[in-house]
């Protein structure tokens, strides 16, 4: 066990640096900091423009094969590269979706064709993408999904009917991936394909979902005989959920490192504002704050055991990996109430009518919803309970 | 970077877990704490002569395996995992690096007697404080050599050890100045100990007290003013064994409660399938491994403060971190095991309650969560200030 990194690394954690700060200056240096989560909806354009950027200077894709285009980092860069992104407050990747998820499934279970089709938007920065799953009856119970497929074997394409919900960056992006029945009869996780679909099409529309916070980061996406190509299905009809489970294990990589930066970056500005109110000398404060910073840490120590471990190798994750969602987002969560407590009566300030949120503000109302996305709280102990503890399934009903 | 067991320290773990599994089952501790010296003595020796766990962290010149912190973790875990009554934690976590620390050639004929199987305790504690604060005996200068008066109490396993190193301050000395660390042969004339029956009886604490024992100047390990700082950093190293040995107790009464769910049958299924069930369980599988996370981590940072690495500034906050963690994680899966187990939890006949009291006992030793807590927020909010 070692936790230092080789000198080799640390030339390349300062190579990331020094690019990031040439970089983050003119028109992206209004960016730091911005685009996270709660904040997604700031600057689009600027954004995806700052992605064309990165992958000029090689730092999208950083963890992917050569062969296909990425940098070949080895895990311990990754960590490097995505910690000295958060640390320059460089900002909410609008590329993310696609970098994490689309490709890396379509490096595991596409074909040459759409590797090629797909992969360099990617890369390039220039297309972005957008998750079709959750849907207003498939949420906790994702393989619910009722959205149907059809194949139209006169005009060679899919035809897509339904309806997902909680889509986020919907209306800035150009394709979706999308889980839908191809099979009309099928129940549950069998009869389902995983599709890449185009969003500029007359098939579909966006309509935005106001949120607690009274921004719109996540929408609703209609299909009505909206169509993608003959081969734009990844796997074979009936292979959707494997598809999509593959990519649930890409979800929970390297990219964590930099989500804590950015969970570090807010405990500062909870500390600062308490030494600058007088906060910091209330004893249950001080503990909450020892408590969000000693467990922040340990986040990080957890991380590294997974990235250090054989988890998501095969699918399958190890007790550590299996923890972290539900550890996280309660954890975010608490961190929340402590930045709304810290504040004290001056929290109820809005920054201006209508509802202008202050960022400490708008973390104590975004975090609600990271005990519910991605899987609720409720449903990570039960994955907790049947897979690492093999405690008994709950019952079916129908 | 490499966050895991090599295959060499996973072995080690695995030796101590098989041997713990054998040796320190429910029958052989409840035998044990019911003892005055609360440990079996050929457990003890098994354990040096058999496996030579003792010598994990002397060094290599010495004869010993000239192992570190990630390796001694490793066994504390299974020792905290099976209960193992044994004068191990305070021979090897707490009296071992005040020796090697403090040592230099004046501690080399006292290693020589733990690699020989003795065993041995630190006893600082005058009253209950953090740190240097705790020592009150006092060490007064004689003509050649020291004069030394105190009370201590809560010395882990003290009755029994066959030599002890004792923390004294010098008269009207204040915090970690004028500290300084002696050694003395536990049957020395004028040292009078005394078990002190506790609530978890499965680590016994005893009082030593001293009123005006004199010790010739070369059982002093500490000159130079360093005596404060070396308590401080043993205290330190000893709070991150005593972390490893609370995951195991947190992992241990969730095998137990999981294991006892899913045989348990009301309304006509297993208990374990109950959400209500399986939510506790979870929440205890998340408490374990986060506190795994942190006391591994703060055995690596231990390891560098052991050999000097880059990492070793780091001791106190790792080891703050861990202990505040795995103190919580440890009680809160005992006292849900025991919800658990519903009525059968409450009785002497199950282990839980051995596991509910331990994890008590281990939370208040070496500093409980809110003073862990609170030395995190002096170093996160005080800078600058006088603390």
């Amino acid at each position: 066990m070692k936790l230092s990194f080789s000198a080799e690394d640390e030339r390349f954690r300062t190579e990331v640096a020094d690019w990031l700060a040439a970089n983050l200056t003119g028109e992206f240096a209004q960016l730091k900091f911005r685009g996270g989560p709660g904040d997604e909806h700031s600057f689009p354009d600027e954004r995806k423009r700052w992605e064309q950027r990165l992958a000029e200077g090689g730092w999208t894709c950083v963890g992917w094969p050569k062969a296909h285009g990425g940098r070949g980092c080895s895990i311990e860069q990754q960590v490097i590269f995505f910690e000295e992104y958060a640390r320059a407050g460089a900002p909410g990747r609008v590329g993310h979706i696609g970098e994490g998820l689309t490709g890396p499934t379509l490096i595991a279970f596409g074909t040459p064709e759409q590797q090629a089709r797909y992969l360099p938007g990617i890369l390039n920065g220039t297309e972005l993408w957008c998750q079709g799953y959750s849907e207003p009856g498939a949420g906790s119970d994702l393989a619910n999904v009722k959205t149907k497929a059809r194949f139209d074997a006169e005009h060679n394409r899919w035809v897509i009917n339904g309806q997902k919900v909680w889509t986020s960056l919907a209306h800035e992006s150009d394709y979706c991936f999308v889980i839908a029945r191809t099979d009309p009869d099928s129940v549950g996780h069998k009869g389902l394909g995983f599709f890449l679909v185009k969003m500029d099409q007359p098939g579909i529309e966006v309509r935005p979902i106001q949120q607690i916070t009274g921004s719109s980061e996540f929408n609703e996406v209609f299909f009505d005989d909206a169509v993608c190509g003959a081969g734009d299905i990844v796997g074979a009809p009936g292979d959707g959920w494997k598809v999509a489970m593959g990519l649930l294990g890409f979800e929970r990589g390297v990219s964590t490192l930099g989500q804590q930066m950015q969970f570090q970056n807010e405990l500062d500005e909870v500390i600062r504002v308490a030494k600058e109110n007088g906060k910091d000398r209330d004893p249950v404060i001080r503990q909450r704050i020892a408590k969000a910073h000693a467990e922040l840490k340990i986040m990080r120590y957890n991380s590294l055991r997974m990235l250090s471990g054989q988890s998501g190798s095969d699918g399958s994750l190890q007790r550590e990996a299996l923890i972290y969602k539900l550890f996280w987002a309660t954890w975010h969560r608490s961190l929340g109430e402590l930045a709304i407590d810290v504040c004290g009566q001056q929290g109820q300030l809005l920054e201006a009518a209508p509802y202008a949120l202050n960022r400490l503000q708008s973390l104590f109302l975004y975090v609600r919803s990271d005990t519910i996305y991605g899987g609720s709280n409720q449903i990570q102990r039960n994955i907790i309970a049947e897979r690492g503890l093999e405690m008994p399934r709950e019952p079916r009903w129908r | 970077m490499e966050f895991r067991f090599t295959e060499e320290q996973q072995m080690i773990r695995e030796t101590a877990a098989g041997f713990l599994a054998d040796c320190s089952t429910s029958a052989a501790v409840r035998e044990a704490m019911a003892t005055e010296s609360g440990h079996d003595l050929s457990l003890w020796r098994q354990l040096c002569d058999d496996l030579y766990l003792h010598a994990i962290t002397l060094p290599e010149s010495m004869g010993g395996m000239g192992l570190g912190y990630v390796e001694l973790v490793a066994v504390m875990e299974q020792m905290g995992r099976y209960l193992a009554c044994s004068p191990f934690f305070a021979t090897v976590g707490q009296a071992l690096p005040a020796l090697q620390l403090a040592g230099g050639e004046a501690a080399t004929p006292w290693l020589e007697r733990l690699l020989a199987g003795e065993t041995a305790g630190l006893a600082w504690i005058g009253r209950e404080a953090p740190g240097c604060d705790a020592v009150t005996a006092t060490c007064t200068p004689t003509a050649d050599g020291y004069r030394i008066s105190g009370d201590y109490r809560l010395v882990v396993d003290g009755h029994t050890a066959g030599l002890l190193v004792l923390a004294a301050r010098l008269p009207d000395s204040r915090g970690r100045e004028g500290v300084h660390l002696f050694v003395v042969d536990a049957e020395h004339a004028g040292l009078h100990r005394q078990w002190t029956p506790t609530l978890d009886q499965t680590r016994h604490l005893a009082r030593v007290q001293v009123d005006g024992l004199e010790l010739p100047a070369e059982a002093c390990l500490t000159g130079d003013g360093q005596g404060g700082a070396i308590l401080e950093q043993v205290l330190q190293l000893a709070t991150v064994a005593l972390a490893a040995e609370q995951v195991g107790v947190a992992q241990q009464v969730q095998d137990l409660a999981v294991q006892y769910t899913k045989e348990r049958e009301q309304f006509g299924r297993p208990i374990a399938s109950f959400q209500a069930i399986k939510h506790k369980a979870a929440d205890m599988m998340l408490r374990t491994e986060v506190a795994r996370s942190a006391c591994y981590y703060a055995a690596c940072v231990a390891d560098e403060a052991w050999q000097g690495g880059a990492l070793a500034d780091e001791l106190s906050e790792a080891a703050a971190i861990a202990k505040s963690y795995c103190s919580e994680a440890a009680l809160l899966n005992a006292g849900e095991a025991l919800q658990m187990h519903g009525g059968v939890g409450f009785t002497w006949e199950y282990d839980v309650h051995l596991y509910f009291k331990r994890a008590k006992a281990s939370e208040l030793m070496l500093g409980n969560v809110s003073e862990h807590r609170e030395a995190l927020a002096r170093l996160l909010l005080d800078e600058g200030e006088q603390a």
